[in-house]
């Protein structure tokens, strides 16, 4: 066996589990390798050294949207947070704030599922019924880039743990959400504008969005929530005015 | 517990990834009154369909013709594609594209309107629809999101399912462990659907997330039910070194070459047609060169790296992918996943720089049994996707079918499965409730036995070194067989697994467990499979039996779980309709070949 001293790099981890008083954090000595990323390590730790730590992963090449953490404080994808860029070290690992915690870096994602859905982020057509499915909608190239980059979203939802609304705030639908709502009703195909308006402008939240930016600038996909939020906002207030002082132009 | 506190529905779908949701979907649009439930280990976006990337066939535009797509899916199978699915396959997938489209696939476009297409690897026209190259997460995400709008769908998100429930002959349902809590529940049905993706976890370098342990396949192998063409494993020819992480065929199909370390097109050596340069407007030619299928190009990487024609890297052989003649502004508006892969996980930009590839094992032709109504031999238990085999893919799947037989056999199976509830009585909830109990102890022993020794990563490690040792590219009798008695071994030393986690809430620990055993048991069905076909054909490369055998393999295999939970194989025959075998060609030989086949 060699006896060269090899590279390490000190992990901090989060851990819990529901019949804990408190969170703990771990430490663990990973050998550092330069094409490593946090994810790496964590599967070393699991499979060499510790089964207990629990953790999502999947695709391992950053679009399954699973491995979100707070990586020395800042939410990325651990698939994607090279060790190389945290040299020396220590490296802490977290669950992404702004969830509850299940166990150690796994949090319950089921509030987001719900606001998913509040948003209604499907095709919605008035002649839905009648689809007969011979040819397809057309839609040009631009058309098809005006809503393109917010259909890029994985749900890894890195942006809710940026978020300063959603901290202190359960009820935000918050930026995914509002992105992809936002994705549809830009979407030329799409005539579900008006079944969408009240949830996302009567959400509190979106009105309380200040457009720091923190979501979009933690987006590992260049979505840019903050900018469909922006939008919403926009049109939502012509709307508001539209509304009251020329009624005859708005639809039912 | 009472009836009323049982989880029941008509339809269990077990799977959330591409095939799961259309089929779903299905059920919900077409049978409004029946409730479905869908099992799925991880939430539905997180499914592996996400990581598909190139796109998705379907004959849409006026040059093509269904015969055509139906010719090169079968001469790409190696002639083991049942005839009669690829026929109805290629008729229905026009219009599932076309759902698709109408559900909001953000599909690119040409400057018309309509939906443009791609060419692909062993397809003689530009048949290929796309989403940039994140096809499969925008089919995966449109799939989701529509279905969040039907109310008779109810999701068990991050539940396990363990064991198909059985009793009278018919599926009745599933075990499965809810991993918020660690209970283990049965969930009753009246009809099931498994759609639980494929299995390249079994091998060592793969392009497949770590959930693709196949599941599915051991759940309905316990059953009863064959497993069909598990020898044929595709590797497709261009994964990055050290990640296993795919670089689409796309690339290729927009005009990208493969070069050795001579700065060779090799595959111009390998009957696969005339390279043209790079700045003649033909290029990239269809069904030529680096547009031919994957068995071949993944062997003929193997015949380079005999000849010492690859180059060497910390983590293995491998061989330059050239896209850089295309220019940053196409392949940022074509390929920008693969621009952002390269960077990201190769370390080179690939405007100015090759990108290294190797083989990766990425898909397996072989599943669960199904007929072409995407039944099994068990009543009330359907299979969609690419855990199910029925065959359309045959001895080799063409690149862009998959998505596509997502779809279509996942609406199928929907279709099927719905009308098998209608008919059917509910589950016999009593008295399927001594399995519920044995499947509760079968878990527990595994989660509580004292002190075995043997730990899950090493069990695992040590399966897919075998398997990439015996049933890799090339295989030989030797060689799969050293690799059978090996997982026979593992088999074995699995009986004295040592967990390190033995709570309840979200054990990953015990899953992963429960998933080496799942892998191990088809591995040695893949194993068996491989042994007992002694021809070459596709993907499944003898170097001892090197000729396709069409006298005695023109034939599916299929295995059997024994009584001692050993593997039997028996054949059945491949369906022909049109097209007799006939020599599988590629390049310029292959335009004549074709032309007088189909006349």
């Amino acid at each position: 066996m060699s006896t060269a001293i090899e590279t390490t790099i000190k992990f901090e981890v989060f851990r819990y589990q529901p019949d804990w008083d408190e969170p703990t954090y771990q430490l663990y000595d990973v050998p550092y390798r330069e094409d490593w990323v946090v994810l790496d390590a964590l599967n070393y730790i699991k499979d060499t050294v510790d089964g207990t730590l629990t953790y999502r992963w999947s695709c391992r090449m950053g679009v399954c949207g699973s491995c979100g953490a707070m990586v020395n404080g800042y939410p990325k994808l651990t698939c994607a947070a090279f060790l190389s860029e945290y040299m020396p070290g220590p490296i802490r690992v977290e669950p992404l704030v702004n969830f509850n915690v299940e166990r150690d870096l796994v949090t319950s994602i089921e509030g987001f599922m719900e606001k998913l859905e509040s948003v209604q982020p499907w095709i919605i057509r008035e002649d839905g019924a009648t689809d007969d499915l011979k040819s397809e909608y057309l839609q040009t190239p631009d058309q098809h880039a005006a809503y393109q980059q917010f259909s890029m979203c994985i749900n890894c939802l890195l942006c809710y743990a940026a978020c300063p609304v959603s901290s202190h705030s359960d009820e935000f639908i918050g930026p995914a959400a509002l992105a992809l709502a936002q994705r549809y009703n830009l979407d030329t195909r799409d005539e579900g504008v008006e079944q969408r308006r009240d949830v996302i402008l009567k959400d509190e939240g979106i009105w309380e969005c200040s457009f720091v930016g923190e979501c979009s600038a933690v987006c590992p996909k260049h979505v840019d929530p903050a900018g469909a939020i922006q939008q919403a906002k926009m049109t939502g207030a012509i709307d508001y005015y539209r509304r009251l002082l020329m009624p005859w132009t708005v639809k039912s | 517990m009472s009836a009323v506190d049982q989880l029941q529905h008509d339809v269990l779908v077990i799977g959330g990834g591409g095939a799961g949701l259309r089929a779903a979907i299905a059920v919900a649009q077409e049978h409004p009154d029946l409730s479905i439930g869908i099992v799925s280990k991880v939430y539905p976006m997180r499914s592996h369909t996400v990581a598909a990337e190139g796109g998705m066939a379907a004959v849409i535009k006026d040059n093509d013709s269904a015969e055509d797509h139906i010719y090169d899916t079968i001469s790409g199978s190696d002639w083991l594609a049942d005839q009669d699915a690829v026929e109805m396959f290629v008729e229905e997938a026009p219009r599932e594209l076309i759902q698709l489209e109408h559900w909001g696939c953000p599909w690119s476009r040409e400057a018309t309107g309509h939906v443009a297409v791609r060419p692909f690897g062993g397809m003689k026209l530009q048949r290929t629809w796309f989403a940039t190259d994140k096809t499969g997460f925008h089919v995966l995400h449109s799939l989701f999101q529509t279905c969040l709008q039907f109310p008779s769908i109810t999701r068990y998100d991050e539940w396990f399912a363990t064991k198909l429930l059985v009793d009278d002959g018919r599926c009745q349902g599933c075990t499965a462990i809810e991993l918020r809590t660690g209970q283990l529940r049965p969930i009753y049905a009246k009809s099931v659907i498994i759609a639980t993706g494929g299995f390249g976890r079994i091998f060592p370098f793969t392009t497949n997330g770590a959930i693709k342990t196949g599941d599915g396949l051991a759940i309905a192998y316990r059953a009863g039910v064959a497993l069909k063409d598990m020898e044929f494993v595709q590797y497709h020819p261009t994964g990055l070194p050290g990640t296993g992480i795919l670089i689409t065929e796309a690339s290729r199909g927009e005009g990208g070459v493969l070069r050795n370390n001579k700065g060779e097109r090799y595959l111009a050596d390998y009957d696969l047609g005339e390279p043209l340069p790079l700045d003649d407007p033909r290029h990239p030619q269809l069904r030529t060169m680096e547009l031919g299928p994957r068995d071949r190009l993944s062997q003929a990487f193997i015949k380079e790296q005999e000849k010492g024609n690859t180059y060497s890297g910390p983590y293995g052989d491998y061989v330059h992918l050239d896209i850089q003649h295309l220019g940053e502004h196409r392949i940022d508006t074509k390929l920008p996943f693969v621009r952002e892969l390269a960077r990201n996980y190769g370390g080179i930009d690939p405007v100015t720089e090759s990108i290294p590839v190797r083989p990766v094992v990425h898909y397996m032709m072989g599943g669960i049994d199904t007929d072409i109504e995407a039944a099994t031999s068990l009543p009330g238990l359907y299979a969609a996707g690419e855990c199910a085999c029925v065959s359309i893919n045959g001895a080799n799947r063409l690149g862009s079918n998959s998505l596509t037989e997502l779809v279509v056999f996942g609406a199928r199976a929907g279709r099927n499965a719905a009308n098998f509830a209608h008919a059917a009585d509910p589950a016999a909830i009593d008295r399927l409730e001594s399995q519920v109990d044995d499947e509760r102890a079968r878990i527990r022993r595994i989660l509580e036995q004292p002190s075995g020794g043997e730990r899950v990563a090493e069990l695992r490690r040590d399966m897919t070194t075998t398997m990439e040792e015996g049933a890799g590219i090339y295989r030989t009798q030797e060689g799969i067989e050293q690799t059978y008695a090996t997982l026979s071994d593992l088999r074995e030393r699995f009986g004295s697994v040592d967990l390190d986690d033995r709570t309840n809430v979200y054990n990953t620990d015990l899953i992963s467990a429960l998933e080496l055993d799942y892998m191990l048991e088809i591995s040695l069905a893949l194993a068996a499979s491989a042994r007992d076909r002694t021809e070459s054909r596709g993907s499944h490369q003898r170097t001892d039996h090197p000729d396709r055998d069409d006298d005695h393999f023109l034939k599916h295999s299929l295995a059997m779980r024994g009584d001692d939970g050993t593997p039997e194989v028996s054949f059945r025959d491949v369906v022909i309709t049109k097209w007799p075998p006939g020599s599988r060609t590629y390049g310029s030989s292959d335009q004549a070949k074709a032309a007088t086949t189909e006349s």
